[in-house]
């Protein structure tokens, strides 16, 4: 069983791709807006991962760059979303009502 | 120097000089963004004089001035000349007058300046994503008022999920192609087709199919069609008017030129599967817009619905460009339609986003259809340019909008889509209802609320050049077509090649 000791490109694949698969879900169906933050971040980390299993694998530097800029892009879009979420918390509640006329 | 490090420079200058300026001289940080952006303007214009056919590559492949760019840029900076001209009321108004928001506009033209221009696609998705923020924060400007944190923070989930797909998908491409150029995945992805393909890859590929399917969605949440079109009722009626403005004209065609460069440059060969996918959404982008803005009250939230409706004809534009061969006259005339369509929108939605701003009073707030009621006995010079804006959006001859649709309708009969051509018309008639709908109120109820309606000088201004474009488009469009030809590289006399060749090189 020698294969299951290799760790190949796909592993990192699947493993990226549950994570995103995750995220989506929490931001779709989460009715926090934490929760939703958090979910935001398990994508972009699904992301990252991508990029460096395939920087890997084609053995140049593309993949660890862009995941590079992602992970910078990710903490500023956290930066932004908490800002936005303590200014609505401020004025109210934390939670997005699901029925409000703003529909 | 680029206009993107200029603008940068006025960003960051109006930050510091902000922190100097007294309360009631903060319309200084105005003039010191529209400086920038005359600046920037004058920049893009040194450019293109001294543009090679081909365009000009830089940052090590990444970024292509080409004439598609410039056309954008010019397109970038008016509508922000125009949203800065319409802020300084609206921010006084609303007591929120602070620097912040004009570095945060001329920070976003940075960002959709490096969407429009970028051939690599870490370039595009830093671009997209430094647009992105800034307009959440733009949208959420107001931080008193619940309903704007509540727009600014449903757009910031839908668009960081959406740009999160995206980068997923363009990461995929990137796996399958070795490379972040868009050369390289342009070449990888009409490798699927030829003779000698990767083996184990053909377009029916799933890592193929996913990559394309999140990519579109971070590339449809850009120009709000459906399905991720729930941001932008919310998002412009809640946000400060202004930036409602600059987010449905110069945002949606920074997504419109990321759209077109990914999807037409980076994978045409995939159009087989994306283009019945288009067609679908287009019919549905169409179809919320037009029924949508039927029943609307308010009249931010309208323009909203509309906003979406224009989409939806942009959508059915690109739809005859995927089916059209390359360099023939259809994929000229739809592209064309595409551009065109963006830029008298622009002035369209501007001009009519700019007269709701001098409705704002000061404990009115004149977003609703019924503020508008005998617009026509208060203020008689702004009932009519909303008329004005109002026959363009739905045009009719001679205002610009006219051109743009009929640019759309003319690629979709040269392509032999008549009956979604039809269904235009339609949908058309539709909208043309609802606009009229605001036309009768204007000028038939009487006025709810007689408060005398100022707009300042700055205001007047934006409506007055907006009016004027569309005025002059309207009549004499040839500047504007010779101009969206020149940016498609279209000879005066005879179909050129197209852009498409500018990257696969």
């Amino acid at each position: 069983m020698d294969t299951m000791n290799d760790i190949t490109t796909l592993h990192y694949l699947i493993v990226a791709a549950t994570l995103f698969t995750l995220g989506v879900t929490g931001v779709l169906t989460r009715r926090d807006v934490i929760v939703r933050l958090m979910s935001l971040e398990l994508i972009l980390t699904a992301v990252s991962l991508n990029l460096v299993a395939f920087s890997h694998m084609w053995g140049n530097l593309y993949g660890q760059v862009f995941a590079i800029f992602v992970i910078i892009i990710a903490a500023t879009q956290a930066v932004v979303g908490l800002a936005i979420a303590v200014a609505f918390r401020r004025n109210g509640e934390i939670e997005i009502p699901a029925a409000k006329a703003s529909r | 120097m680029l206009p993107m490090v200029e603008l940068v420079i006025f960003a960051l200058g109006i930050l510091l000089i902000d922190l100097l300026i007294p309360r009631e001289w903060k319309w200084i940080n105005a003039l010191g963004a529209f400086v920038g952006v005359l600046f920037a303007t004058a920049c893009v214009s040194r450019i293109q004089f001294a543009l090679p056919p081909r365009g000009l590559l830089g940052f090590n492949n990444s970024l292509l001035v080409d004439r598609f760019a410039i056309y954008f840029w010019y397109l970038f900076l008016a509508a922000a000349a125009v949203s800065i001209l319409t802020s300084v009321q609206c921010l006084e108004m609303e007591d929120e007058h602070r620097g912040e928001y004009y570095a945060l506009l001329l920070l976003s033209v940075v960002g959709m300046m490096c969407m429009a221009a970028g051939i690599d696609v870490v370039l595009m998705y830093v671009g997209l994503a430094l647009t992105a923020v800034c307009n959440y924060l733009l949208v959420g400007f107001l931080r008193r008022e619940q309903p704007s944190n509540e727009a600014a923070l449903k757009y910031m989930l839908l668009g960081t999920f959406s740009y999160g797909a995206l980068a997923y998908g363009l990461s995929l491409f990137y796996g399958l192609s070795g490379g972040t150029n868009l050369g390289t995945i342009a070449r990888m992805v009409s490798g699927l087709n030829s003779q000698n393909p990767v083996p184990g890859l053909n377009p029916h590929n799933p890592a193929i199919l996913i990559a394309l399917f999140t990519t579109l969605t971070g590339l449809l949440f850009g120009i709000s069609a459906v399905p991720l079109q729930r941001w932008t009722p919310a998002a412009f009626e809640s946000a400060p008017t202004s930036a409602s403005g600059f987010v449905s004209t110069g945002v949606m065609a920074a997504g419109w030129a990321l759209l077109l460069r990914i999807l037409l440059f980076g994978m045409w060969p995939l159009r087989s599967i994306y283009i019945p996918v288009i067609i679908f959404i287009a019919i549905a982008t169409l179809t919320v817009g037009n029924v949508g803005a039927l029943w609307q009250t308010n009249t931010k939230r309208l323009l909203a619905y509309s906003s979406m409706a224009h989409v939806g004809y942009m959508l059915l534009a690109l739809v005859a460009l995927g089916t059209s061969k390359i360099g023939s006259p259809e994929f000229l005339e739809s592209f064309k339609g595409i551009l065109i369509y963006l830029a008298v929108y622009a002035l369209m939605n501007l001009g009519a986003f700019a007269v709701v701003t001098s409705l704002r009073q000061r404990d009115v707030i004149g977003d609703e259809i019924d503020d508008l009621a005998g617009l026509y006995k208060r203020a008689p010079v702004e009932a009519v340019l909303m008329l004005w804006f109002l026959i363009s959006l739905a045009g009719i001859p001679p205002a610009a909008g006219f051109w743009g649709k009929y640019y759309v309708f003319l690629s979709l009969i040269e392509s032999g889509h008549r009956v979604l051509a039809a269904l235009g018309v339609i949908y058309s008639l539709i909208g043309l209802w609802c606009y009229f709908r605001i036309a009768k109120i204007m000028f038939t109820r009487t006025p709810m609320d007689v408060g005398r309606i100022r707009a300042g000088v700055a205001l007047r201004c934006a409506i007055a050049i907006t009016a004027l474009a569309t005025i002059v488009i309207g009549i004499y469009p040839q500047p504007l077509i010779r101009s969206v030809n020149w940016s498609l590289g279209i000879a005066p006399s005879k179909i050129a090649a197209s852009p498409h060749a500018a990257v696969t090189k």
